[in-house]
């Protein structure tokens, strides 16, 4: 998985971004185990106990949860996963819009182009 | 346990001469945290580390290490990469393990030998053949391969290349002991800054700011290496740890036109903890 981490905001919360866009968009499934915190910190070139913060935020979320002698593992709670998605896919919209209308685009027309687009891609 | 603490400094004072390197320093450090000291050369990044290390004493205050004034049950706990390499030449690789071995009851020779075939050196090779990068790898592995307590790293990135550097990261990740601490001092604050808790910025031998990293970068929306350039960038006259003797005492007019650097922002990573 790579790892990006930029100037200038809390490490822990990019890692937690990361982590959340790894799991809704499958590439932990449900239900499936999730790696140590000294491999992802590891993988990821970071102090442990920032990812661990990471982590925390996770289980916080209920996207993912512990088990005492058994690690972590990813929600089976297909409804958590879908909400987090969905969230997601709002900030991908607004970014679309918000681009769209510092081209000077209206609602309407970058809708319509959009659309468009779709269509010749068919 | 974790919140036990390692490392304390009070009121330390080191002079050479007419140079104050420490001044009246205060520093604690908290067991599991990986910190980074930083500060501009001639700061007093390495004597503090040789004071913790026993090398040299302090003029004035105190350091403990895990409740211990430094000594030989010390430096039974503390793992020390020196700014220079201090190994005979004519020695080994292998021969340099033995050494380890024999010296340190908290060394781990086959880890040392297994880190040291991962990086592809022979061990059967002399020190004084090794580039300087690679004598640099083989010193942190030595360092990395005891259970220390405490490991002070002096500069140990600088002057190596980019894929060096990232292993000694991976070396100092892996090895990364909940227990242990690791102090690093580095001006090279970008490359360290996302393994690190904690950063120490010291300047003319006080500690000025003691935070974890997040709390920076939330609260001030910069990274540390930002910060640190902002807040070094101000100070004229010291210049390439090139210090003229008087120079740090001597200015009295620079400390005085900004109070607030010290006063708000010295120890407020321990008010917090304290809470």
């Amino acid at each position: 998985m790579e790892w990006k981490l930029v100037e200038g905001r809390p490490i822990w919360i990019q890692l937690y971004e990361q982590l959340v866009y790894a799991i809704v968009s499958g590439r932990y499934p449900c239900g499936s185990r999730f790696p140590s915190v000294r491999e992802l910190a590891s993988q990821a070139q970071v102090n442990p106990n920032t990812m661990q913060r990471a982590l925390s935020q996770l289980d916080a979320a209920g996207l993912t949860y512990t088990q005492r002698t058994d690690g972590r593992t990813v929600t089976e709670n297909q409804t958590v996963i879908e909400i987090a998605r969905r969230t997601l896919a709002k900030e991908e919209i607004f970014r679309y819009l918000n681009g769209m209308k510092n081209l000077g685009y209206e609602k309407a027309q970058a809708v319509a182009m959009l659309e468009e687009e779709l269509a010749h891609e068919g | 346990m974790k919140d036990e603490i390692i490392l304390a400094c009070k009121d330390l004072t080191k002079r050479f001469g007419a140079i104050c390197a420490l001044d009246n320093m205060e520093l604690q450090l908290k067991k599991g945290r990986i910190v980074g000291l930083l500060g501009p050369n001639g700061s007093g990044k390495t004597t503090l580390i040789k004071l913790i290390n026993g090398l040299l004493y302090p003029d004035e205050g105190h350091i403990w290490i895990d409740g211990v004034e430094p000594g030989v049950f010390t430096k039974s706990i503390v793992s020390y990469l020196p700014d220079k390499m201090y190994f005979a030449d004519w020695m080994k690789v292998k021969d340099l393990l033995e050494f380890f071995e024999d010296f340190y009851l908290d060394f781990d020779k086959n880890r040392a030998m297994e880190m040291i075939r991962a990086l592809s050196i022979d061990p059967e090779l002399k020190m004084k053949s090794l580039s300087k990068g690679t004598k640099e790898k083989v010193q942190l592995v030595l360092v990395m391969s005891r259970k220390a307590k405490l490991y002070l790293l002096d500069e140990p990135i600088a002057g190596v290349d980019p894929a060096a550097r990232d292993f000694i990261l991976h070396t100092v990740l892996t090895n990364y002991d909940p227990g242990s601490t690791v102090l690093i001092s580095t001006h090279l604050i970008s490359d360290v800054e996302r393994i690190l808790d904690e950063v120490v910025f010291i300047k003319q031998g006080k500690n000025i700011l003691h935070d974890s990293v997040d709390r920076i970068r939330e609260t001030t929306n910069k990274s540390v290496d930002v910060l640190f350039r902002e807040m070094f960038s101000m100070i004229p006259k010291v210049q390439d740890g090139f210090v003229r003797p008087g120079d740090l005492r001597s200015a009295p007019e620079q400390e005085g036109s900004r109070p607030h650097l010290e006063n708000e922002t010295q120890n407020t990573y321990r008010e917090e903890e304290n809470q």
